[in-house]
């Protein structure tokens, strides 16, 4: 069979590089005017690319090597109130140490894009990939965005400046992308044409609202709140405000995924996506890199006349209730795999996060929680067909069992 | 307060459920909840000028043979005191 690639509308710049490259890549195409970078484990060679572009032109920015994570998004904070659009990269141990200004920046309504390069939290000790260090943070106010391929990677770090500066939004983007898996496999990836990144993100306007600048003197976050006077009802005013952006970003999320098909011909699902759900009796949830494998792995079952669909979680926070109620409507049963842990709830995260929203909405369906691919496990067509052997035998007889964990006997 | 080159930022077009920033000076002042006091002895000053050059809030004031505090902005620190190289600063109990 000969394979025959669509002729492309515009010059075709296609590369083949690797997760963290193709951040890289995309920091240079969304000019990007500050950099502020700590090197971390498996985010290391993203922030050594930047270090790379500055060097060599490509990307035309200040670059900070700050002495600890802390600083980095410190400085960056800096940047983006005297106005510059702004970029860092990191994860596990350099988001805990970062923790203090990660919780200040959605606050302080600062748009800016940071890559998670996931990894699992110590301890036990480990370097490699999972969803540990980003689910944990997911309550910090931040949009969270979690890719399944390298090419998604690029596409969604320039469209995260588009969502984060959105008036109704302004508010911080991870653009979560799986330690090992993404950051390092390399594959074909298309690069847009600067002109059509420029013409999709325009010029930045970051400090409109909240400046370090002799012209417009200020204090920038006084102290608010308390017991007196109006500081219940303060306080109480700029976190209904931030709800409000998180709440907003479904549709400018949504809407920025429209345009930017409009101007690169390339279409991600912006907030879930639906695999095989037609007809489908029951369905497997995932996020990230491992849809990959459960797409393939429903494949086979549907080969096999099996029932069987995938719903994909792109955008995690603010979690897409409604969608995800659309997308599971009609199933018997459904099993959601995460890459992480909540301690709290001796389960998955996600699984907390559909099964509340299923309950909310008045959806009675049985569900189970799965966890696998932690601290670099992979996880694999097989593993995926036995999840939705388990899943179909909860649709037949509506039991559920306690949480599986995938890699217990690996 | 009383000199000021810019007006203070003008929010009517921005969300007051943003961030939060204040764009008008609190009327407060220093010497309104100070403990300590620096009381200069003008025959030990020499006009070194060591008291000006560390004060963090730039609250000393140079006269004609000495210098000075400006109470309403000193907070009572006592770096002033503790770095006078003649002595001549003195940091006093403020009065209840």
């Amino acid at each position: 069979m000969t394979a025959v690639l669509a002729p492309p509308a515009k010059q075709r710049n296609t590369i083949v590089c690797d997760g963290n490259e193709a951040a890289a890549w995309a920091v240079a195409l969304a000019r990007v005017e500050m950099v502020a970078v700590y090197p971390i484990t498996p985010q290391s060679s993203l922030v050594e690319y930047l270090a790379k572009f500055v060097a060599d032109g490509t990307l035309d920015a200040e670059i900070v090597d700050a002495e600890g994570e802390h600083s980095v998004l410190s400085v960056l904070q800096g940047a983006a109130l005297a106005g510059a659009r702004t970029y860092t990269a990191t994860c596990g141990p350099g988001l805990a140490f970062m923790f203090e200004p990660y919780l200040r920046q959605p606050g302080l309504r600062l748009p800016m894009v940071m890559s998670i390069v996931t990894r699992d939290t110590l301890t036990p000790q480990s370097v490699w990939g999972g969803h540990q260090d980003a689910m944990s943070v997911r309550e910090v106010g931040w949009i969270q965005m979690y890719c399944e391929t390298v090419q998604e990677v690029l596409d969604t770090v320039i469209m995260g400046y588009r969502i984060a500066e959105h008036r109704d939004v302004m508010l911080p983007v991870n653009v979560c992308h799986d330690g090992n898996y993404l950051s390092f496999g390399a594959t074909r990836v298309d690069l847009p044409a600067q002109s059509d990144v420029d013409a999709f993100l325009g010029k930045p306007s970051v400090n409109w609202h909240a400046a370090l600048d002799p012209s417009r003197p200020m204090a920038v976050d006084p102290l608010t709140g308390g017991a007196g006077g109006p500081g219940p009802r303060t306080f109480v005013k700029y976190r209904k405000g931030h709800c409000a952006g998180m709440q907003n970003a479904l549709s400018v999320i949504t809407e920025a995924h429209a345009d930017w098909e409009r101007h690169t011909g390339r279409k991600h699902s912006p907030l879930v996506e639906s695999y095989r759900m037609d007809n489908a009796e029951a369905a497997i949830v995932t996020i990230g890199s491992m849809s990959g494998a459960g797409k393939d792995a429903v494949d086979e079952a549907r080969a096999r006349g099996v029932p069987i669909g995938l719903v994909k979680v792109k955008t995690y926070r603010p979690f897409p209730s409604d969608a995800i109620v659309g997308a599971l409507a009609g199933v018997q049963a459904v099993g959601v795999i995460d890459r992480s842990v909540s301690f709290g709830w001796n389960c998955g995260p996600l699984y907390q996060d559909v099964a509340g929203a299923l309950g909310r909405a008045g959806v009675q369906v049985p569900s189970m929680s799965f966890i696998g691919g932690l601290a670099g496990a992979d996880l694999t067509t097989d593993h995926f067909g036995r999840v939705i052997e388990r899943v179909l035998k909860l649709a037949k007889d509506g039991r559920s069992g306690p949480t599986v964990w995938i890699n217990e006997n690996d | 307060m009383k000199r000021q080159s810019h007006p203070f930022f003008d929010t009517t077009d921005v969300p007051d459920d943003l961030c939060p920033i204040a764009v008008k000076p609190n009327p407060m002042l220093p010497g309104e909840w100070r403990s300590m006091k620096p009381i200069v002895d003008r025959a030990k000053c020499v006009k070194c000028a060591v008291c000006w050059l560390y004060c963090p809030v730039q609250c000393v004031v140079e006269k004609r043979a000495w210098f000075d505090i400006d109470y309403a902005t000193c907070k009572g620190c006592g770096i002033c005191a503790k770095e006078c190289p003649q002595r001549a600063i003195v940091m006093v109990e403020e009065a209840a």
